[in-house]
């Protein structure tokens, strides 16, 4: 050990300092947010969600490197999951578990149907075409009024509880998606590492090379798209919990440029980057309340300005989960 | 019945002419640049703004009138957009031409989104009245209702797209930019100086989308920053159905997509027995904007498929 610290040069040694840090933010804030007002709770809350949705998205855009505008698809697919299973609308009342997987399932089987027959196509038209599949499915959900109560959404939906303790205060939202970014992260994070992570690496760099060192690339891009719509979903469904309300207004265009947003802005592919990403989108919005429009033209802006200076994002590419619990724990 | 056909027909021929203009600029774009521009339907909503405050201020403090006014007020908005959209050229998109093909794109996103939200703090969120450029005079033609408006809006696309056609074909200038579209690196080592065939896509694009603008918001009366996002979109979809890059091909997705819109609009409640009504016009552009994407995503009149734009074939 003491061997390799002493080889260590500075740049290991700035790298253990940064991940002590970001851990210890991190902590301070898990530990104080009890004490939080409300208010803030529910704003950090909103920051999981997109965390959560961040995730999900990037394993399309960020590992397979294909730009998908219709994200928020999935996402209300889930919040209409709850919506309807857990409200007088149709008189069903599931428990919030049972829930969460029929919605996993459906935007698992959302996501492939929508992937079947677009992941033929090249990056700009798969863009186009999941930016009109976003605005059909938030079109038929506004129109649609017998099932999804049209433009008035569904309210006075359930309160969630799981196996007997009840989730209805913020702080309860907060463990709740504090346990579910975690989980989720962990097991998105492991997956690109696995086979098939990189083979959507393989097909984000070069879709015609994969195909030549024999990647089914098809079925790949539908596992990508798949798990990240399972995922939209899953928060979707948490979303519609914590709200207790529904409609198609949560559901716009403008969700999904966000989202894209927080990923560009972080850092494309890195899991920490949305993090960083939603944290400079979601908070800044919130702290600058008072310019109300000025803060959207600044993070128009801030989009355009960042892709030309550093099309990387915030957070170097090199900076993910491995190089934290190195410089955590050794070596 | 002969007048409703008639009066549909007029009504088409109109937003089809008026998506035909904003289709031309994502279709030239997507031809020298090979990049969708999201902010192209910005350059539509800018128009009728700047148009307004030109008009505005023509009359107000200049004291011209009626008919001079207005036309002074479309010609000055046009241009000053074309000029706007060589600048966001510059500025957002010049510096990525070596980048990946996603970040222009993403530019673009950020320019749409800076634009909307400017427009909304300068002349804010809600709906604005928007003046009539023609006099309201209505003809009765076997029973169906046309107005001097849709006359006045075919003829001025009309002569906008003919203007456009013989620039691109019978002009210097049209050979240079149809020079670059057809290959970058070529006209370059030919000596075409490729900036300035990109920068006069930019300006053209961009002013016929704002003819479009202040056309369409002319037609419905009413103008707003976020009337570009749909429209710009049913644009695309036209471009792309008639053949994106291809300039014939954008006119004539145009009209068809206006035509299926419009009759396909006053069928659905019929044909479905009342299940889908009028709401899902919207859902109709889209669904065909899917569906030609995967059937024939050449589109009408695109160009064999090439190297560069070919789709990806299954497994074989």
């Amino acid at each position: 050990m003491a061997a390799v610290d002493t080889l260590a040069t500075a740049r290991p040694r700035a790298n253990r300092t940064i991940s002590w840090l970001v851990l210890a933010i991190a902590i301070a804030l898990i530990v104080a947010t009890p004490f939080l007002p409300n208010y803030h709770v529910r704003v950090l809350n909103s920051l999981l969600i997109y965390i959560l949705l961040g995730i999900g998205l990037n394993i399309v855009i960020g590992y397979t490197g294909l730009l998908d505008l219709g994200f928020v698809a999935f996402y209300a697919v889930g919040a209409y999951s709850y919506g309807l299973l857990a409200s007088p609308q149709l008189g069903l009342h599931m428990p919030f578990l049972v829930i969460l997987l029929v919605a996993a399932c459906l935007g698992a089987v959302t996501g492939i149907l929508l992937g079947i027959p677009v992941l033929r196509l090249r990056g700009d038209y798969l863009a186009i075409v999941t930016l009109g599949f976003g605005e059909i499915i938030r079109i038929i959900i506004n129109n649609l009024d017998w099932l999804t109560g049209g433009p008035q959404g569904i309210a006075r939906l359930d309160k969630a509880s799981i196996l007997g303790i009840q989730i209805a205060r913020p702080i309860d939202f907060f463990w709740l998606l504090l346990i579910t970014v975690l989980l989720v992260g962990t097991v998105v994070w492991r997956l690109e590492r696995s086979i098939l992570g990189k083979a959507w690496a393989a097909i984000r760099e070069d879709q015609d090379a994969a195909r030549g060192i024999g990647i089914n690339t098809t079925n790949a891009k539908l596992a990508a798209f798949a798990t990240s719509a399972t995922i939209g979903s899953i928060a979707g469904a948490i979303f519609a919990a914590s709200q207790r309300f529904v409609s198609p207004e949560s559901f716009t265009l403008q969700e999904s440029v966000l989202i894209v947003l927080m990923i560009v802005v972080g850092g494309i592919g890195n899991i920490f980057g949305i993090v960083a990403g939603a944290a400079i989108l979601i908070l800044l919005p919130e702290l600058l309340r008072e310019f109300a429009e000025w803060r959207i033209l600044f993070l128009g802006l801030l989009m355009i300005s960042l892709i030309i200076v550093r099309p990387a994002g915030i957070v170097p590419r090199s900076f993910g989960p491995e190089k934290l619990i190195r410089g955590l724990f050794g070596k | 019945m002969l007048g409703n056909l008639i009066q549909q027909t007029v009504n088409a021929l109109t937003i089809g002419s008026i998506y035909a203009l904003i289709a031309l600029g994502y279709t030239m774009v997507y031809g020298v640049l090979r990049m969708i521009n999201f902010a192209h339907g910005e350059m539509f909503m800018l128009g009728a703004y700047v148009a307004f405050l030109a008009l505005s201020l023509l009359v107000g403090d200049v004291g011209m009138s009626g008919a001079l006014a207005l036309t002074a007020a479309f010609l000055v908005a046009i241009f000053l957009v074309g000029l706007i959209g060589v600048g966001i050229e510059r500025v957002a998109y010049k510096p990525l031409r070596s980048s990946t093909r996603l970040a222009p794109m993403l530019s673009s996103l950020g320019v749409s989104l800076s634009l909307v939200t400017g427009v909304q703090i300068l002349a804010g969120p809600q709906p604005v009245a928007f003046p009539s450029f023609f006099p309201v005079v209505r003809y009765q033609v076997m029973g169906g209702t046309i107005t001097l408006m849709q006359i006045g809006i075919l003829i001025a696309a009309f002569v906008l797209m003919f203007g456009l056609h013989v620039l691109v074909n019978r002009s210097r200038i049209g050979v240079i930019v149809r020079a670059v579209s057809e290959s970058r690196p070529t006209a370059q080592l030919l000596g075409i100086n490729v900036n300035g065939a990109i920068s006069m896509v930019f300006f053209v694009g961009p002013l016929l989308g704002a003819a479009g603008g202040i056309l369409y918001s002319s037609y419905y009366g009413i103008m707003s920053p976020s009337m570009g996002a749909v429209i710009g979109l049913k644009a695309f979809t036209a471009a792309i159905l008639g053949g994106i890059g291809s300039i014939p091909g954008a006119m004539l997705g145009a009209f068809i997509l206006a035509f299926i819109e419009v009759w396909g609009t006053a069928l659905l409640p019929i044909v479905t027995n009342g299940v889908l009504g009028t709401e899902y016009r919207d859902v109709l552009a889209f669904a065909i904007l899917i569906l030609v994407l995967l059937v024939r995503p050449a589109g009408i009149l695109g160009e064999a498929v090439s190297e560069e734009s070919i789709v990806y074939k299954r497994e074989f």
